[in-house]
C-alpha cells in the first residue's frame, strides 16, 4: 500500500485533466491523511494517535536511511508516508513494537526483497500479512465499520475512485470490486450463508484500503493492462479459496501470495522472450 | 552514500535486519503474556483452589434461555447471559450466603445458605425468590443486594430480560416482592444492575442498565432488526434508568434529569468515587462501543466523561467493570474485559489507571502489567487471594462452547465488519450450525507481584475449569480469613472454590454499617496501612459482571503482624480513623452518630 504515487509522478497531466490542479502525487497521501482523520476524529478508530505516529515515523525514517545509504539520495517521502499510515491504521493491537517492526519490515521488503531489480511485494500487504501470522495473540486487523451511517462510506469510496481514477487505476479497483460481488454468490452459496452476510466485509473500511491502496500499487503490478486485470481477478479468486476455508485476513494472503507469483511469471516470459529474440 | 563496493556489504545488513525483525515478532508475541508453569501453587504462589461445590451441597446448573425461533440459528449468541452470582449475609448470621441465577423460563433461582459448616443449603423456594423466571415475565440475568429501606437487612434486586424484581428481606426469614410499589420499570432488558447513594441522602437509589432496546420481545419478535446496528459504534441499545430512592419504599426516575441518555448495549456497571468528590460515579462497559463514564455533579446531575478521561475514546466489546487499588497508592483502576481471539480479533481487555488523584485522566496499563489478553473476557474481580497484600484478579472467559473442532469465529468476522443495514438484521446473521464460538477457555488468575506485573496462574492454582464463565464472586465462605471464589456458568456448574492460604499471612477483614449513611455502607471508602502502604477499597454494589462481592472488605498484609491505622469516609461525609486494629480479626464499624 504504498507506491500508488508512482504513476502519476511519471509523466505531465493528461490534457483535459488539469482541471484537477494539484499534483497527482500528492493525492493517495491526501486521500489516505483525510481518510484517518475523519474517521478518527469522527469514530475514534485508532487506539492511539502514538502507535499510528510511530508506525508513520518508523516507516520515513527508514526509508530514509535505506534511501540515503544504499542508493545515495533522499528518497520521495510520499511513499513510505502512506504504507506508515497504512499500518498505523489496518494494524489494532495494544502494544507498540507491532507498528515499528511492521512498518520496518514493510519498508526494507522493498530494498531486500528484489528479484530482476523489482522489488516484489506491495510493501505494507507483506508487512502487515507477516505480522498477522507470526502475532496471533497480539495483533488483529481493523475489521469493523468506520460508525454505522452510510455517508460516509460514499464519501469514501466516491473520493477513492475519483483519485485512482485520477491517477489511471481505476480500473484495478473496479475489477476487483466486480469479482469479488461475483465470488460472493459462490461463498454464499458454498457456505450457505446469506449473500449479504457474503457481501458484508467489502462495506468496510479495511477494504477501502485494499482496494484503493494495494490492489492498485503499479510497482508490484505486470505491465499490460488485461493482464493487470486478471492478475486483480486471480487475487479475488485465491481470496475465495481462503474465504472457503475460513481464513479471516484472506485478502491480504491472496494478494501476497498472487502479486509477485505474478510478478515472477512476467519476468520469466520477458527473459524468454529476450532470449527467443537474440536467438533470432 | 555507501560506495558501490560497499553496497552488496550494506544490503547484506539491512537482510539480516529484516530476518532478525520479522523473527522478533514470534518472539515478541509469546513474552505478551506471562503464565506460570505447573509447580506447588501454594509454595511458589501462596495459595491454591479447590472446587468444592458438589462436597458443600450445591449443585446448581444453569439452563440458558430459549428466544424466539427466528433467532434459532444464533440463539446460543443470543442466549449467552443469565449466569450471575450475587453474595450478602442475608439472614446476618455472620456467614456469607449467596444467590445464584437461573435463565430457561419456568426455571428457579437459588440461594443458597450458608450453614457455617462448610455446607449450602437452597433456601430460594422457601424464601421467596426462586420462581422468579414465569413464563411470560422474562428471565433472570441478575441480581444485586442492597439494604434500600435500612432496616439491617439487605434486599434483593432481580434484574431480567423482563421485568425487574425488588424483594423486601423481612428480617432474613422471608422476601416479599414489592416491585409494583416501588415503581420499578415494567420490562427492561438489562444485563446489569447496582446499588448507590448518588445524592449522599443515606438511601440507596437504584440503577438499571437496559441491553436490549425496552421494546424487543425476545420470546415475540416483530422484527429481526433487533441487533446492534454496528459492531462498534452502536447507539441502539437498552435505555438506562436511574431510580432515585424516595423513601417509603417508592423510587422515582429521574435518568433524563439526571443527564443519563445512553442508549448503548450496557453489559456491567459498577459504582464508586473515582474523582474523589465524595459522590459516587457510574461507570458503563458497553459492548459494541465505547465506555461510558458518568462522574457525578455533586448529586445534581451526570456528565459523561469517558472521552475527556480517555476511558471511551477506543470502542471495544466491554463486559466487565471492576475497580481496584493496584499498586496500593488509593486510586482505583478500572477493569473493563473485552474479546481476544488469536488470530481473528485482539481487542484486549484494559486497566484505566487514573494519572492523577482527580481521575481526569486515564492510561491503559493492561499491555504493561500482562493483563490485557484473557480470551473471550466476561466477569472480574480484584482481591487479594493470597494475601500477600496486593489485589490479585481473577477472570472467567468463554463465550459460547459447542462443536470442539469447529468455529463460528469466521463466520462472525464477515458479518461483524458488514454495515449497519446488514448487521442490524438477525437474519442476516450466519447460522451457527453447533459451532464453538470462544469456547473452552482457560481462566486466568494474575497474581500481583506488587511491582507492576501480573502473572497467570490459573492452572497451577487449580482454576482448571472451561466453562463458559460469567460471573466471579469473592467471599470468606467459612470466616478464615481468606477469599473463596464462586463462578456462575453459562448453561454450566456453579463453581465454589475453596481458598487455602499459605500459613503466615496475615489479614484484617472490616463489615461496615451505616447510621447516617446508607446501612449496607455502600460507597464508603477505606484506606487501610501498614508496612510504610495503602491499600484502598470501596464497598461496592455490583461488581464484574453480573455479580456482586461480599460487602465485607477483605485486605491481605503478607508478613506484617500490625495495621498502623484504617481510615473509613462514610458515603455521608463523616470520616473515621481507627489507629493499630488488631490484624487476623473481623471488625465490625458502625458509623459514628457523631
Amino acid at each position: 500500500m504504498t507506491e500508488l504515487t508512482g504513476v502519476a509522478a511519471a509523466g505531465p497531466l493528461p490534457k483535459g485533466r488539469q482541471w484537477f490542479r494539484l499534483d497527482n502525487r500528492f493525492l493517495p497521501p491526501l486521500l489516505i491523511t483525510s481518510i484517518l482523520l475523519t474517521a478518527h476524529l469522527s469514530f475514534g478508530i485508532l487506539e492511539g494517535w502514538e502507535r499510528t505516529g510511530l508506525a508513520i515515523v518508523t516507516a520515513l525514517v527508514t526509508e530514509a536511511a535505506l534511501g540515503r545509504i544504499t542508493c545515495g539520495k533522499w528518497p520521495y517521502a510520499a511513499s513510505a508516508y502512506i504504507t506508515g499510515i497504512s499500518v498505523g491504521i489496518l494494524l489494532r493491537s495494544q502494544y507498540f513494537w507491532p507498528y515499528v517492526l511492521c512498518a520496518f519490515i514493510s519498508i526494507v521488503s522493498k530494498y531486500v526483497l528484489r528479484f530482476r531489480g523489482r522489488h516484489l511485494w506491495n510493501p505494507s500487504n507483506l508487512g502487515v500479512s507477516l505480522v498477522l501470522l507470526l502475532a496471533p495473540d497480539t495483533v488483529s486487523l481493523l475489521s469493523v465499520q468506520w460508525g454505522n451511517v452510510v455517508a460516509p462510506m460514499v464519501v469514501i469510496w466516491l473520493l477513492g475512485s475519483v483519485i485512482v481514477w485520477r491517477v489511471g487505476r481505476f480500473y484495478l479497483s473496479a475489477t476487483y470490486v466486480a469479482s469479488f460481488l461475483l465470488f460472493s454468490f459462490v461463498r454464499a452459496a458454498e457456505s450457505g450463508t446469506p449473500w449479504v452476510a457474503a457481501v458484508a466485509p467489502i462495506t468496510g473500511p479495511m477494504y477501502q484500503l485494499f482496494i484503493f491502496f494495494m490492489v492498485t500499487d503499479p510497482k508490484v503490478t505486470v505491465r499490460p493492462m488485461w493482464a493487470q486485470c486478471f492478475v486483480v481477478f486471480l487475487v479475488a479468486f485465491v481470496e475465495l479459496i481462503f474465504r472457503l476455508n475460513e481464513v479471516v485476513y484472506a485478502p491480504f494472503y491472496a494478494l501476497c501470495l498472487v502479486g509477485p507469483s505474478a510478478l515472477l511469471v512476467e519476468m520469466w516470459l520477458d527473459a524468454r522472450r529476450a532470449k527467443i529474440q537474440v536467438a533470432v | 552514500m555507501v560506495s558501490p563496493r560497499r553496497q552488496p556489504l550494506a544490503q547484506i545488513v539491512w537482510a539480516i535486519l529484516f530476518v532478525a525483525a520479522v523473527a522478533a515478532i514470534p518472539v515478541l508475541n509469546r513474552q505478551t503474556a506471562v503464565s506460570a508453569g505447573p509447580g506447588d501453587s501454594s509454595a511458589r504462589f501462596g495459595f491454591r483452589l479447590q472446587d468444592v461445590a458438589r462436597d458443600a451441597g450445591v449443585d446448581f446448573v444453569h439452563q440458558a434461555p430459549t428466544f424466539d425461533p427466528q433467532l434459532n440459528h444464533i440463539m446460543p449468541q443470543v442466549a449467552s447471559t443469565g449466569a450471575s452470582v450475587a453474595v450478602a449475609d442475608f439472614d446476618r448470621d455472620g456467614w456469607q450466603d449467596f444467590y445464584l441465577t437461573n435463565s430457561a423460563e419456568n426455571s428457579h433461582n437459588r440461594l443458597y445458605r450458608n450453614t457455617g459448616d462448610g455446607r449450602f443449603t437452597d433456601v430460594a423456594a422457601q424464601l421467596g425468590v426462586a420462581e422468579v423466571n414465569r413464563s411470560g415475565t422474562g428471565v433472570s440475568m441478575g441480581a444485586v443486594w442492597g439494604d434500600y429501606d435500612n432496616d439491617g437487612y439487605e434486599d434483593l434486586l432481580v434484574y431480567k430480560y423482563g421485568r425487574p424484581l425488588l424483594f423486601h428481606n423481612d428480617g432474613g426469614k422471608a422476601f416479599v416482592e414489592v416491585s409494583e410499589r416501588a415503581g420499578l420499570p415494567a420490562w427492561v432488558n438489562a444485563n446489569s444492575a447496582t446499588w448507590l447513594d448518588f445524592d449522599r441522602d443515606g438511601r440507596l437509589d437504584l440503577f438499571i442498565a437496559g441491553y436490549w432496546p425496552d421494546g424487543v420481545n425476545l420470546w415475540r419478535l416483530e422484527t429481526t432488526r433487533i441487533m446492534p446496528e454496528s459492531f462498534e459504534y452502536a447507539n441502539n441499545g437498552g435505555r438506562k434508568y436511574l431510580l432515585r430512592n424516595a423513601g417509603g419504599g417508592a423510587f422515582q426516575d429521574v435518568t433524563s434529569a439526571m443527564g443519563i441518555t445512553s442508549r448503548r448495549w450496557t453489559l456491567a456497571v459498577a459504582a464508586a468515587d473515582l474523582r474523589g468528590t465524595g459522590y459516587p460515579d457510574l461507570f458503563f462497559a458497553n459492548d459494541y462501543g465505547v465506555s461510558e463514564l458518568y462522574a457525578n455533579e455533586g448529586g445534581a446531575r451526570f456528565v459523561d466523561v469517558a472521552d475527556a478521561t480517555g476511558v471511551g475514546r477506543t470502542p471495544k466489546s466491554g463486559m466487565n467493570a471492576s475497580f481496584g487499588d493496584v499498586f496500593n497508592d488509593g486510586r482505583l483502576s478500572i477493569y473493563k474485559a473485552n474479546i481476544s481471539e488469536p488470530g481473528v480479533l485482539v481487542q484486549g481487555n484494559d486497566l484505566w489507571v487514573p494519572k492523577t488523584a482527580g481521575g481526569s485522566e486515564y492510561d491503559n496499563l493492561a499491555p504493561s502489567l500482562g493483563i490485557d489478553l484473557g480470551g473471550w473476557s466476561w466477569g472480574a474481580q480484584f482481591g487479594d487471594l493470597n494475601n500477600d497484600g496486593t489485589l490479585d484478579l481473577y477472570l472467567v472467559n468463554g463465550y459460547v462452547s459447542a462443536g470442539e473442532r469447529s468455529s463460528y469465529w469466521y463466520d462472525f468476522s464477515v458479518i461483524a465488519v458488514g454495515h449497519s443495514s446488514i448487521i442490524g438484521d438477525a437474519r442476516n446473521w450466519p447460522d451457527m450450525r453447533g459451532r464453538s464460538f470462544s469456547g473452552y477457555q482457560r481462566k486466568r488468575v494474575w497474581v500481583n507481584d506488587g511491582l507492576g506485573r501480573f502473572t497467570d496462574v490459573a492452572q497451577s492454582v487449580g482454576a482448571r475449569d472451561a466453562f463458559d464463565g460469567r460471573a466471579v464472586a469473592f467471599a470468606d465462605l467459612g470466616n478464615r480469613g481468606v477469599l473463596d471464589v464462586i463462578v456462575a456458568n453459562q448453561g454450566g456448574p456453579a463453581l465454589v472454590y475453596r481458598n487455602t492460604v499459605a500459613p503466615g499471612r496475615h489479614w484484617i477483614d472490616l463489615e461496615l454499617e451505616g447510621t447516617r449513611s446508607n446501612r449496607s455502607a455502600i460507597g464508603a471508602r477505606v484506606e487501610v496501612t501498614w508496612g510504610g502502604r495503602t491499600q484502598r477499597q470501596d464497598v461496592l454494589a455490583a461488581s464484574g459482571f453480573s455479580a456482586q462481592n461480599q460487602r465485607r472488605l477483605h485486605v491481605g498484609l503478607g508478613a506484617s503482624a500490625s495495621v498502623e491505622r484504617v481510615s473509613i469516609t462514610w458515603p455521608s461525609g463523616r470520616t473515621q480513623v481507627i489507629e493499630r486494629p488488631a490484624v487476623d480479626h473481623l471488625h465490625r464499624i458502625t458509623e459514628p452518630h457523631d
